[in-house]
């Protein structure tokens, strides 16, 4: 069991209801300061529904999230946009601003949350687009540009702030191998020489090998393996093994 | 159990059933209208965002005022007339026509003019509020400026709201005009009575001032009251949007709800702004 000081996101049994659908069933898991986890599970697990607990878009019906001490659903609107700023989501649909330019949506979170002056931003702006490989989009809107590319303009919406914890909703999806593959060591590097504390949801073997350094499995509400990535895709556990098809 | 106990179950219990059912969607009505006035006091208490939003708030003045304005000249054109008509007739078998002028004009500046913009906005811009908004929700965007910690009401509502409340007036004194004009052009042809005396007494009949403030009252509390319906209409749209839910459906769902509701506000504030502004 980690310490306090070193766990950064603590999610305790938590549950969730939709309606008469029980998606999440008691979902415990840590997640420890500058720790790259993973989450695996079927479609309609709940994985995405367990990002927007982390960020506070939902509250669970019962127990706890807590994201460094503090617990989501108790914090003030203050003390919540205060940590949110700490934090950058990379949603599953990209859910980019659709009458702002991809510079745009870029620029709006440093234009709305801090002091930079206008020529810092567009620097930023471009650094971060290059980071992503999308150079000459900038003036684009998103319904003229490719879901992939769409997908990286939020993934650098997410991180042009500079955020210490990154909640990722399948980064990969829609990208070529290629591309695929330098966001995976995008996402490594960040955990690794920035100490972002990140969580990927992902379904690609290949790509939670890259970034993760361990992997839990969510099954019926719960997260019901939780292993290092080197023993991740050799389990025991018969639901994981029939999952996986291994 | 006989049958006549049978049915009064029956009809008892269908009717608990339709209480339940009306106090339901009376406290979801309650609801709504309280996400609204609370909307409505976040907007006041962020109009100083306003030289922020700069940009969104003359592109909205834009597209709901220059872009709408043939179509309040067509109707407030066509109100005119009819009101010129119908009253016209009625005057006549007193041999009062030449009074014509001065219903239309009062008519127009404190009633219809205001009311007829207010739909008019409510049809074309507080539908595409609602529809714009409430496609941002469906697709996560507004999900997105949360996570961003972006104030939506600053950065979506208060443009909008304070748009429609400045662009109402200017299209009901063009409406008021042209309506004033129609109902000459019908007083002239069908009711002989000559434009000077018509205009004249229209003319006359605005400028009669208010005691507390020494303006033509009909004029500008028509405006005023204008102005009140461009905000509210505005406010329920962007409410609606915001409250959209469940892909293209919710969508068109909070559309028509955006009109309804902003037509039926309107006619309710209607009610209470005549009274305050007129009652003696
Ligand atoms: N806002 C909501 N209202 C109603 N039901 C919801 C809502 N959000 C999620 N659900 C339901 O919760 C379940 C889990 O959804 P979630 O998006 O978390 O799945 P997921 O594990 O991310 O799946 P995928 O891999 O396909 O993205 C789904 O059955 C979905 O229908
Ligand atoms: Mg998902």
């Amino acid at each position: 069991m980690p310490s306090d000081a070193d766990t950064l996101i603590r999610l305790e049994g938590v549950h969730k209801s939709f309606g008469d659908q029980h998606i999440l069933r008691g979902l415990s898991f840590d997640v420890r300061r500058g720790q790259c986890l993973g989450v695996m599970g079927g479609s309609g697990s709940g994985k995405s529904v367990t990002l927007r607990h982390v960020i506070g878009l939902l509250q669970p019906d019962a127990g706890r999230v807590v994201v460094d001490g503090q617990d989501m659903a108790q914090t003030s609107e203050a003390d919540l946009a205060a940590l949110r700023r700490r934090m950058g989501y990379v949603f599953q649909e990209s859910a980019l601003i659709n009458w702002l330019t991809v510079a745009e949506n870029l620029a709006l979170p440093l234009e709305e949350t801090t002091d930079l002056k206008p020529a810092e931003i567009s620097d930023r702006v471009a650094h971060t687009l290059g980071l992503v490989h999308i150079p000459d989009a900038a003036d684009k809107f998103p319904n003229e540009i490719s879901g992939g590319m769409k997908k990286r303009v939020g993934l650098a919406r997410a991180l042009i702030t500079q955020p210490e914890i990154v909640l990722y909703d399948e980064p990969n999806a829609g990208l070529d191998p290629r591309i695929s593959r330098s966001i995976n060591a995008l996402i490594r590097e960040l955990s690794d020489t920035l100490e972002v504390t990140s969580l990927v949801v992902e379904h690609r073997i290949d790509c939670l090998k890259a970034v993760a350094d361990e992997v839990i499995f969510m099954h019926a509400g719960v997260a019901l393996v939780r292993e290092p990535i080197e023993t991740f895709f050799d389990p025991d556990e018969p639901k994981l093994k029939e999952f996986l098809g291994v | 159990m006989d049958s006549t106990s049978d049915i009064l179950t029956l009809a008892f219990g269908a009717s608990v059933l339709y209480l339940l059912y009306q106090m339901r969607s009376f406290r979801k009505f309650l609801g709504a209208a309280g996400f609204r006035i609370e909307l409505g006091i976040k907007v006041l208490r962020r109009l100083h965002h306003l030289p922020r939003r700069r940009r969104w708030f003359l592109d909205q003045l834009f597209t709901s005022g220059i872009m709408n304005v043939h179509v309040v000249l067509l109707v407030g054109l066509f109100v005119g007339m009819i009101l010129s008509l119908q009253m016209g007739i009625e005057l006549a078998r007193y041999g009062q026509q030449d009074q014509i002028g001065v219903i239309v004009a009062a008519s127009m500046a404190r009633e219809m003019g205001p009311f007829i913009t207010a739909v008019i906005l409510a049809a074309t811009v507080g539908s595409a509020l609602a529809a714009e908004i409430g496609t941002m929700s469906v697709a996560d965007e507004l999900s997105a400026l949360e996570v961003l910690s972006v104030d939506k009401v600053s950065f979506l509502v208060l443009p909008r709201v304070v748009a429609l409340a400045i662009i109402a007036p200017f299209l009901t004194v063009l409406c008021n005009t042209i309506g004033i004009l129609g109902g000459g052009f019908v007083a002239g042809s069908q009711l002989h009575v000559g434009w000077g005396l018509y205009m004249d007494s229209a003319i006359q009949a605005l400028r009669t001032t208010g005691e507390v403030i020494q303006l033509p009252k009909d004029v500008f509390a028509g405006l005023f009251k204008a102005s009140v319906f461009g905000g509210i209409v505005a406010i329920i749209s962007c409410s609606c949007g915001l409250k959209a839910k469940g892909g293209a459906l919710g969508v068109g769902r909070a559309t028509s709800h955006a009109v309804r509701d902003s037509i039926i506000a309107v006619i309710v504030a209607n009610y209470f702004l005549t009274w305050i502004l007129y009652q003696n």
